[in-house]
């Protein structure tokens, strides 16, 4: 009986043409009132703050177990970014490799991200310009992808769309240099993209194989390669359900972005994931971002349940565990002032 | 000028040139709409409206430019609020169509070539001769020609015009009131020439011309005495004859016809405000970001960066117009700010809720079998802000049921039984002043006879029923009544002489006059009788608040009598200032009395009319009396009714006093009396300690407030009224009497014009409130006036209902309202402004972070319904402790919970919320996998993560303010997060065949299945709530309000009881 109220007296007696006597319509459902009692209060703070807290130490501990490397590679291929500058060169091929170390082993399941700074992926005219039926393998011929919808001889991009356009076509290869001798890391270039998006959301057109199914249509002005032939040792990573492709469809949130590249296989050498050593990237140097302004990144990381190497999430809740714990103890003060003084609960 | 020919006849060749002129038929329209116009003029009058013409706007945009939002988003609700509306005004207006018929094919007698024939009353011509029976109605505008009666004169009544309902006399015009049936009619021929139609309903000037066997017509003036409006309604007279002069709309009640006025409430009026706010906050965010847009764009590499080009008419469209276009594009992204649901979720919050108050057992009558009527729900929350309270005392306050309770005859006091024993009437005296009451009087039996009412008396052995414009006289009838006289003349009760006078001859042939009035009156005219005793008597009978009345008469002999008839008779047969010239009459044989006594008949106070005003009181409602009654019966009913207490100071503004004085010194004097006081009254209002001051109670008559109204000759006008209006905010309660009804409703916008515009609430239950009720701002009506219960925005059935009407009901209204507002305001604000902060991190491109569903949808279905059953179901505290503790009113006065204050925290909450929402997810985001599989998000997950936290915020905020959680609360706000969900599952579960993008596939299913979305989630819905929490439960601790105290106490004494009975 403590917050409820009782369900008032029915049946008084009352004339007929007394309006209907139920609890809804005279408001008085029974009701739940609660009310905000210092126990009540005090409870609600210390119990947010010890919730609070004790993620936050959680979060904070185990983001401490995760390693990650992030190299910018925009500027230390600089021949090849002056190349890529002059959009005729769009052919010719730039290499070039970046070393680093690692003074300890990262261990569990690496990911290979690739990272762009000041890349304008979330703008709207850029977002919009894309065609999902398309992806999906039905055969329109879309509007929605301008101004990369057609050639102007009419022979239809596919896929069309600045975000296909533009996708990131850097390579970008691990080796692990052992005693002179220099291993590749096996790298999975597939399974990286939702499950979803792989399987449901993009398909290939139907025909007998990917080259006729995309006859009559023409690559994108800045792809080197048709889309049947992002990869042509997998059949089921090729077309439009390349991961490569899948992920870069996705279109990030802000304009400095990640977006997963490759995981290291784990076999051999790297079953527990990279070993210390020396290491180095050779990449493919292929998308330009130097007239711009951006920067490129790759970037190998470990993930926890957590997430990614991202301090906010544990210091936030260890914050506003502090915040709450605090207005907790500010609370019982001025309720034990306000008590001494008899002014607060007036019997 | 129009010229009308009586029964279409021609007037005889050559009189004056022909005009034929064309009048419409009688055909009343009230509707607005036909089935034809009905959808254009509708939306033509619904984008009137400032709101819908606004969405209109934005809608059309988004047509028109490509914008960031679907036109859907948009048109969807808007068509929903229009569709809605615009069936609620299609049903209102078919109703009025039906109204319309059944009055224009009410059946009318009129005559054809001498033969009386019934017609649909819209075939009715200007023209035609109609005849109308008793208690009919008139069908229009009728020039009166003859009547039933003797005489050539009807009466009359205009309570359905004016308001007024006693009977007034017309007089037929003087050269056709002999034809008395049909074929006589039709042979008058007879020309009418009057005025175009005005709506005046008391002038009208006009000639009549009269052809007697092709001489020269006679000429005759006719005025306003001749002329029977239409609506009014035929008495005591059995039928007459009149011609149609004015036609359907052309009539004066058709041309008074209109609306009733739209009365706002006032937190409709600070919604309006809120929403111009909203509006600049608008427009300044669309600029800012326009402008931003081109700051940012200055540099080439970020206008036009190869991977996103812009089209060729894109890149050759004009600056100023693509700054225009982006400009609209800013706008139809934040529009939202403005919702259009606010509109619909408060119009269904008031509707529905108006029928808690019409369901409410309390307030239903069992003697009448009635309950209250709410006629507006637009002014629910005013309840609420009431701050004076107007009544009318007859019939309101009390039972106006009249008692008859004693009489007192030459000095001699008889209390009823005595007269029924029939033990007195052995004195002179006695007789007469029976005789007296019994004649003197326009009661009307009403039978199954047509019985002319003077000639009562034979029936009196029978049970009738009478029936008359003033109660006293029913009570005093059903005492008394014998004798058989033989009237000759009747001096007609009028409210200002305030008296009544026969003139009869008895069986022995004596000619008496006698006059009833009031003391007021009737002393004045006395010239023996024991007036000492009596005076003495009736004084102390109008302190104990008794209705008096006096009685004296006069013999006349036959040759006075013969003048007076003369007199008589040629003031009723002046053709101008007849009303003038009778009263002047009236005056010159109204003297020279001989007092016979008084009586008095109680009309006892309604139950818990005393109650009701001390809660009123206690709730800080100013409380004020308007009556036309005495002073002295007016202060003693307010003494019982305890609106005056013992330790009520007085004070008088009467015209006694400033009869005395100058109106001048009594104002200042009085001001000077209150003010003195109200200084120490600041200083004890802050101590709590407002039941010791001292109050005041204010008396002012009827003469003394037109005095104070009428502007003053030296043009310093206002002066008066401004130093009245002082006097009366500083008095507890004032006490209007002697009040005609025009001046009830001058008060009532006296005080509702003055300088704190505060709200006002008229209730009366007659004719005579009308005004008074339609110049309130809410205005409530008894049961008595039926007839004009329409003009109310509520019914009750009592007075005591108006505790309950206003403390708890009202208070519920208002704060349920005024919390819905803001809530509304505050959702869209976090709604919104992500969206903005968005702005600066996609390079001003308007993208949105929301899907258009969730845009459309957000306002429609995910944050609605719990709000609009908030709004329904909300109790603060109990309706008990509402109604135990009028103070508590005093909490939400002044639109406490709608000030500015109040609204700026609202937002300011929002903005902050929008700012966690944002940043916080920005910052779990910032560059890094939010997710335990290493895979990334993209924008949408982005938006539909903010969008996540916002929809669980802004529903979680509401079920914290939430005080009473029935089972519907629960379900509402668990159910729409439960919605919310499982539409999030259900939209990015599908690929979507009908649309063209399947942006949002999987994306919520993706966001659950990461655990840091979840802690984010979490966190952030935590840290938004956390600051409002700390804020709520500081205020109940440092500051807390009376309302909260008491349910601080309600609890503390809830859990006392629960441990005792546990033990």
């Amino acid at each position: 009986m403590k917050n409820k109220t009782s369900f008032h007296p029915q049946g008084e007696a009352c004339p007929s043409r007394c309006p209907d006597n139920s609890a809804f319509k005279q408001q008085r459902l029974p009701a739940w009132k609660p009310q905000l009692t210092i126990t009540a209060v005090l409870s609600t703070f210390f119990l947010t703050g010890m919730f609070c807290l004790s993620v936050g130490v959680c979060l904070i501990l185990s983001a401490n177990s995760i390693k990650e490397i992030q190299i910018d590679y925009s500027d230390k291929c600089s021949d090849c970014s002056k190349l890529r500058e002059n959009s005729s060169n769009w052919n010719k091929e730039c290499h070039c490799s970046v070393n680093f170390t690692l003074k300890e082993d990262i261990l569990g399941d690496v990911f290979m991200y690739y990272g762009l700074q000041n890349f304008y992926q979330n703008h709207r005219r850029y977002v919009i310009s894309r065609s999902d039926a398309q992806l999906l393998g039905r055969n329109v011929n879309n509007s929605y992808c301008a101004p990369f919808t057609t050639y102007q001889n009419g022979t239809p991009m596919a896929p069309c769309g600045a975000i296909a356009n533009s996708m990131f076509n850097d390579t970008v290869d691990l080796f692990y240099n052992l005693n002179s001798s220099v291993i590749q890391v096996p790298l999975l270039k597939t399974g990286n993209s939702w499950w979803t998006d792989k399987n449901v959301k993009f398909r290939n057109p139907k025909s007998y194989n990917l080259s006729s199914a995309f006859a009559g249509t023409s690559r994108p002005p800045y792809w080197q390669k048709p889309v049947y032939l992002l990869d042509e040792e997998d059949e089921r990573n090729n077309g439009y359900v390349n991961d490569d492709f899948i992920i870069w469809m996705r279109v990030s949130a802000f304009a400095t972005f990640r977006n997963l590249y490759r995981r290291v296989r784990r076999i051999r050498q790297f079953a527990d994931g990279l070993p210390a050593g020396n290491y180095s990237f050779h990449i493919s140097y292929n998308f330009p971002v130097t007239k711009f302004k951006a920067r490129k990144h790759v970037i190998l990381s470990t993930v926890v349940w957590s997430g990614g190497s991202n301090p906010f999430l544990g210091i936030a809740y260890v914050v506003s565990g502090a915040a709450a714990t605090l207005a907790g103890f500010i609370i019982t003060a001025i309720h034990l002032k306000l008590r001494k003084r008899k002014t607060y609960f007036q019997k | 000028i129009r010229t009308i020919y009586v029964g279409h006849r021609e007037p005889p060749p050559g009189t004056e040139a022909y005009i034929p002129q064309r009048f419409p038929d009688n055909r009343i329209v009230s509707s607005k709409y036909t089935f034809w116009n009905f959808v254009p003029k509708n939306l033509f009058e619904q984008f009137r409206r400032i709101a819908n013409f606004y969405f209109l706007i934005i809608f059309l945009v988004q047509l028109i430019i490509d914008t960031p939002t679907s036109p859907v988003t948009s048109g969807l609700p808007l068509l929903f609020v229009i569709t809605v509306t615009a069936i609620k005004q299609g049903y209102e207006d078919w109703l009025r169509h039906k109204a319309d018929n059944a009055m224009n094919q009410y059946p009318v007698h009129f005559i054809q070539h001498g033969k009386l024939v019934r017609k649909q009353s819209r075939k009715l011509r200007v023209g035609d001769i109609v005849m109308v029976k008793e208690d009919e109605t008139f069908p229009c505008d009728l020039i009166f020609l003859s009547s039933s009666r003797e005489d050539g004169t009807c009466f009359v009544t205009t309570a359905s015009l004016d308001g007024e309902s006693s009977h007034k006399t017309h007089y037929a015009v003087q050269d056709t009131k002999a034809f008395h049936n049909e074929q006589e009619m039709d042979a008058l021929h007879a020309t009418i020439e009057c005025e175009q139609p005005q709506p005046d309903l008391y002038k009208f000037v006009g000639r009549i011309n009269v052809y007697h066997d092709r001489n020269e017509p006679t000429a005759r003036p006719l005025g306003s005495e001749n002329l029977l409006l239409r609506g009014a309604t035929l008495k005591n007279t059995e039928k007459i004859f009149g011609v149609a002069i004015y036609t359907g709309m052309e009539t004066k009640m058709a041309l008074n016809y209109q609306a009733k006025s739209q009365k706002r409430s006032a937190v409709e009026k600070s919604m309006n405000v809120f929403l111009i706010v909203y509006l600049c906050i608008l427009i300044s965010k669309a600029l800012i970001n326009t402008v931003l847009k081109y700051v940012w764009q200055s540099e080439p590499f970020r206008d036009e960066p190869w991977y996103n080009q812009k089209t060729e008419p894109e890149r050759k469209r004009n600056l100023f117009l693509r700054a225009f276009t982006d400009f609209l594009a800013f706008m139809v992204l934040f529009n939202y700010i403005i919702p259009v649901s606010m509109y619909v979720t408060v119009e269904m919050q008031k509707f529905l809720g108006s029928y808690f108050l019409t369901w409410d057992e309390e307030m239903f009558d069992e003697d009448t079998g009635e309950g209250p009527l709410v006629n507006t729900s637009d002014l629910n929350e005013e309840l609420g802000q009431i701050e004076y309270v107007f009544t009318d005392k007859t019939g309101t306050l009390t039972e106006n049921n009249m008692e008859f309770v004693e009489c007192c005859i030459e000095g001699h006091v008889y209390v009823p039984h005595v007269i029924c024993n029939g033990q007195i009437l052995h004195d002179c005296t006695e007789e007469l002043f029976f005789r007296a009451l019994c004649l003197c009087h326009t009661v009307q039996v009403k039978d199954d006879d047509s019985v002319d009412g003077l000639k009562k008396s034979q029936l009196s052995r029978r049970s009738c029923i009478y029936i008359s414009s003033s109660p006293d006289e029913v009570a005093l009838v059903e005492g008394i009544q014998r004798y058989v006289f033989e009237l000759l003349e009747v001096l007609s009760f009028d409210s200002v002489r305030r008296r009544m006078s026969v003139i009869v001859r008895s069986s022995t042939g004596h000619i008496f006059l006698f006059c009833k009035g009031a003391d007021s009156s009737i002393f004045p005219r006395v010239k023996e009788g024991k007036i000492d005793q009596i005076r003495s008597r009736v004084e102390r009978n109008a302190v104990e608040g008794l209705r008096t009345l006096c009685v004296a008469y006069k013999e006349l002999t036959a040759e006075e009598y013969s003048k007076v008839q003369k007199l008589l008779q040629n003031a009723k047969l002046a053709l101008q200032d007849r009303e003038k010239k009778l009263a002047e009459v009236y005056e010159k044989i109204e003297r020279d009395f001989i007092l016979l006594g008084a009586t008095a008949v109680e009309d006892r106070l309604q139950e818990k009319a005393a109650d009701t005003i001390e809660a009123l009181q206690k709730a800080g409602i100013k409380v004020w009396v308007l009556t036309g009654d005495k002073m002295e019966t007016a202060a003693a009913t307010c003494y019982a009714c305890k609106l005056f207490r013992r330790n009520t100071q007085i004070l008088e503004l009467t015209t006694k006093k400033i009869e005395e004085q100058s109106l001048h010194d009594v104002l200042f004097d009085l001001s000077k009396t209150v003010l003195r006081h109200s200084g120490s009254l600041t200083r004890d209002t802050f101590s709590g300690l407002s039941t010791d001051m001292q109050d005041y109670g204010l008396i002012i008559d009827g003469a003394a407030l037109s005095l104070i109204m009428k502007p003053r000759q030296d043009g310093s006008s206002g002066n008066y009224r401004e130093l009245f209006l002082e006097i009366c905010r500083n008095c507890s309660a004032v006490l209007c009497c002697r009040m005609a009804p025009l001046q009830k409703a001058q008060i009532v916008k006296l005080i509702k014009l003055s300088k704190e515009h505060p709200i006002t609430l008229a209730i009366g239950d007659g004719a005579n409130d009308v005004s008074m009720i339609l110049e309130a701002h809410v205005g409530i009506i008894g049961k008595e006036g039926r007839q004009a219960a329409r003009n109310s925005d509520y019914a009750i059935p009592k007075f005591k209902h108006l505790k309950k009407m206003l403390l708890v009901h009202g208070h519920f209204y208002y704060v349920r309202i005024s919390e819905l507002v803001q809530y509304f305001f505050y959702k869209n604000v976090c709604f919104i402004f992500p969206q903005f902060l968005y702005q600066f991190f996609c390079g001003f491109s308007q993208q949105t972070l929301y899907d258009t569903a969730y845009l459309t949808l957000y306002n429609i279905s995910f944050t609605s319904l719990p709000i609009l059953f908030y709004g329904l179901m909300e109790q603060h505290v109990s309706a008990d402790t509402l109604k135990r503790e009028p103070s508590l009113y005093r909490d939400v006065a002044k639109n406490a919970l709608l000030r500015w204050r109040a609204f700026i925290y609202w937002t300011f909450l929002g903005v902050f919320d929008a700012v966690v929402f944002f940043f916080g997810a920005y910052l779990l985001y910032d560059n890094t996998v939010v997710t335990s599989n290493g895979q990334m998000f993209g924008n949408w997950t982005f938006g539909t993560l903010v969008f996540t936290v916002l929809v669980f915020t802004v529903t979680l905020k509401l079920a914290l303010d939430t005080h009473y959680w029935t089972w519907i609360n629960h379900f509402m706000i668990w159910g729409s997060l439960v919605f919310y969900v499982v539409f999030s599952l259900l939209w990015g579960g599908i690929i979507w065949p009908f649309l063209n993008y399947q942006r949002m596939y999987y994306v919520f299913m993706q966001m659950l299945s990461s655990g840091p979305a979840w802690l984010g989630i979490i966190l952030l819905i935590t840290v938004s709530l956390l600051p409002d929490v700390l804020k709520k439960v500081l205020c109940r601790q440092l500051w807390p309000t009376a309302t909260e105290r008491i349910q601080v106490k309600i609890f503390f004494i809830l859990k006392l009881v629960f441990c005792i009975t546990s033990l």
